[in-house]
């Protein structure tokens, strides 16, 4: 009984908050490592992309909501993604044609895109916080909880509760959507297979009659809609803000490259290993260890290896590990 | 138009912002734009030095300038004895124990070879965590109990601020050694995000160790390399001087200590200027240009361009250390939250791309016409949309246009870095 109690306290408090936070980071580090894989560069404007996408999802579901359409008990936002794609599609594409496509034609050192990426982050960031400000805005409603700790309790019959909210299931959900049909799109239809091909040998791909243009405009919509999807998925089981939006840079990067840069198969992966590791370390676990050891041995303390403050710490020394003795990420990514 | 013209030219063109700004606005604001620019350029020339001369792409200036805030805090801030004895040296001496526990590990990992090495390094890190935290914790406790409204934090050591400058440099060095040795030598990008990382994990420490550095409560009334402004007044002899030349001794004696600061942090400025120009002409300058310009070829040559690029990571970082200790010290206090990647890394990038990367002049005078540009598109935007709304009624709408003048900063500085990108890669003063 009191391993199940102890197994209880774990998947609510790490497991469960985990795999929302790594499905999300996994569809953020899915579109870095997509940009990486066909553009060729780090992408420093991911976060504000993810902003931007989420901020016109807000906007639609605040329009839906004064309409008095809602989705039931689902969030309303839901049924506003589509339009957050479309509005961030269009500025990423915009941005490709105003400002990407003149170095790309130059064909500049990947460190250069980097620095455009740079510019064009400060003006994303610019934008967002002009039109909705930098303020926190929560824009999650319908049903809380697909099940309350309460429920939990009554149904099973255990001291502790397993609360599972709405927000959290619907991540996974859509993540899981999300992953199949891309790689879906990428190993079974044609545009798809011209996309891989581009990836891994360019040269040869435009050998092979494969117009580059519109691969790199496939490639812009798809992480258009990953990262719009990314950041409202976030934005509802958290908060919107640009700022944080743009600190989740960090932990996408490194899920990116824990991954390997350039492999989508590997930036799931990388998200969630990166998930995991913030958030089991940061968690106290003297719940847990007062269920599973003897009561001599329990713990005094929290038994929190590092305080939340040091999440970004975490993923750091992941990012470092991996960079000292696996520098292609688990998944032998590309390296330049 | 040669070279040595126009970047006279466009120095006074600055020299004109400021002085213009001087009869226009107020010359405290003229002199705080020249203070702060002083300490852009000072940042910019360190950026340059790293991006210009070597090609190394650090976006975690914010990090390092931020140590350079907290150098002042250390050297100049006076020693709180009470919590010195009630768990100072309980911190130390678990800080100590921490910093062995990894050595420890990388002996342990250098003796050992194959399946025990893994487990055995992670047993020693594991085994000197543990000891670390009950070591330091109860330290930390300690010290932070002490008088918790006005300290709880171990306090500095007493020197003068002067000297923080270059303690900022040192402790912005060791960061950067740390980071240069894992992260150089991989791909560019790497070390982008290592240093971004490092940046933000600066700051959360900066937070959240209210023993070293009080944390968001700030640590305030830091030491003056100048008078104060009271004192000024208070001093017959100075209010009569002030009186001869026609200025009433309040501004008379702000504008004095705002000038103090300039005269320092010009000589800061000139001497790393002229050191970096001296470096760049160099046999090691062309060095470290031949191996930006060719990292293969310099390879095959001979040249270490592992052990030369950590080299210029560590001064460049260095100048950032620095100029972070000027700053915290013309700010007076040190304000954790106010360290904004945007603010403290991407404009100096923006800094040393629009004035010219690889020419240390043209690194200051980006940091100058860019930190101007900062400071006066507010006001001018605020302008521009006072003229926008005028005509509307008020309502939702004109009061979320004038909110949001305060975001076209981020804007402005988008645009100006990516025409200037486009139309003129190589910047103001490019590179000879």
């Amino acid at each position: 009984m009191d391993l199940l109690n102890a197994f209880i306290v774990l998947s609510n408090f790490v497991l469960v908050p985990a795999i929302a936070y790594g499905a999300q980071l996994a569809i953020g580090a899915l579109g870095v490592t997509m940009v990486y894989g066909i553009l060729r560069f780090s992408n420093f404007a991911h976060g504000d992309t993810m902003a931007f996408g989420t901020m016109a999802t807000i906007i639609a579901t605040w329009g839906l909501q004064a309409a008095g359409i809602t989705f039931g008990p689902l969030p309303t936002a839901l049924l506003a993604i589509p339009v957050g794609i479309a509005a961030c599609a269009a500025l990423v594409l915009a941005t490709d044609r105003v400002v990407y496509r003149f170095y790309r034609a130059q064909k500049v050192v990947p460190v250069i895109m980097v620095i455009v990426s740079i510019g064009v982050m400060f003006i994303y960031n610019g934008i967002t916080r002009i039109i909705l400000g930098p303020d926190d805005q929560r824009f999650a409603d319908g049903e809380r909880f697909i099940i309350s700790a309460r429920d939990f309790q009554e149904m099973t019959g255990l001291e502790e509760g397993l609360a599972i909210r709405t927000t959290q299931g619907i991540t996974l959900v859509v993540a899981i959507i999300v992953v199949v049909a891309l790689f879906w799109f990428l190993n079974r239809t044609r545009t798809g297979k011209s996309m891989r091909a581009y990836s891994d040998n360019e040269d040869l791909a435009l050998l092979s009659g494969i117009d580059p243009e519109r691969v790199v405009r496939v490639t812009w919509l798809i992480v258009a809609a990953l990262a719009t999807i990314a950041g409202v998925l976030y934005g509802l089981d958290k908060s919107y803000k640009p700022f944080t939006y743009f600190q989740l840079l960090l932990p996408i990067f490194a899920a990116a490259i824990v991954g390997g840069l350039g492999s989508p198969i590997g930036a799931i992966a990388g998200g969630f290993v990166i998930a995991f590791s913030e958030v089991a370390i940061t968690y106290a676990w003297k719940r847990v260890l007062e269920y599973t050891l003897p009561e001599s041995l329990a713990p005094d303390s929290l038994v929190q290896l590092l305080s939340t403050d040091y999440k970004f710490a975490v993923s750091f020394v992941i990012l470092v590990i991996v960079l000292l003795f696996r520098p292609t990420g688990l998944f032998r990514g590309k390296s330049v | 138009m040669n070279d040595r013209l126009r970047a006279v030219l466009l120095f006074g063109l600055v020299a004109l912002m400021i002085v213009g700004t001087g009869f226009v606005q107020s010359w405290n604001s003229a002199l705080i734009i020249l203070n702060m620019g002083l300490v852009s350029a000072l940042m910019a020339l360190g950026v340059n030095l790293q991006w210009g001369f070597a090609g190394l792409f650090n976006v975690g200036v914010m990090g390092f300038v931020a140590l350079g805030g907290l150098a002042v805090v250390l050297t100049s801030m006076p020693p709180v004895g009470a919590a010195w004895s009630a768990g100072g040296l309980r911190i130390l001496a678990g800080l100590a124990l921490g910093a062995a526990s990894i050595v420890a590990a990388i002996l342990v990992w250098k003796k050992t070879s194959g399946r025990v090495r893994g487990w055995a390094v992670a047993a020693v890190l594991l085994v000197g965590f543990f000891a670390f935290r009950t070591v330091f914790d109860a330290g930390v406790e300690a010290v932070e109990a002490v008088d918790a409204a006005t300290s709880g934090y171990l306090g500095g050591l007493g020197l003068p601020v002067l000297l923080a400058w270059p303690v900022g440099g040192l402790l912005a060095a060791g960061a950067a050694w740390i980071i240069g040795k894992t992260a150089l030598g991989l791909r560019s990008d790497y070390l982008a995000i290592a240093t971004l990382g490092i940046a933000e994990i600066v700051i959360a420490i900066l937070k959240n160790e209210d023993w070293m550095s009080r944390g968001v409560k700030n640590v305030n009334g830091l030491p003056r390399p100048v008078p104060y402004e009271v004192d000024l007044q208070a001093d017959p002899g100075f209010v009569e001087r002030a009186g001869s030349i026609g200025l009433d001794p309040t501004t008379a004696s702000t504008l004095l200590v705002k000038l103090g600061y300039s005269v320092l942090f010009t000589v800061v400025l000139v001497i790393v200027l002229v050191l970096a120009q001296l470096a760049l002409r160099s046999p090691w300058g062309r060095m470290m240009r031949a191996i930006r310009d060719n990292e293969t070829a310099a390879r095959a040559m001979g040249k270490d361009v592992t052990g030369r690029h950590l080299q210029v990571f560590i001064l460049g970082s260095a100048i950032c250390g620095i100029a972070g200790a000027m700053m915290t010290t013309l700010d007076g206090q040190l304000t954790p939250t106010s360290y904004q990647p945007l603010r403290y890394t991407f404009l100096i990038w923006v800094m040393v791309i629009v004035g010219g990367s690889g020419n240390n002049l043209g690194a200051v005078l980006g940091g100058f016409f860019i930190w101007f540009a900062w400071v006066q598109v507010e006001p001018l935007g605020q302008a521009i949309m006072g003229i926008v709304t005028s005509g509307m009624e008020d309502g939702g709408l004109k009061r979320h246009l004038i909110d949001s003048v305060q975001h076209m900063r981020l804007l402005t500085m988008g645009v100006i870095l990516l025409l200037v990108l486009r139309f003129s890669p190589r910047g103001l003063l490019p590179e000879r």
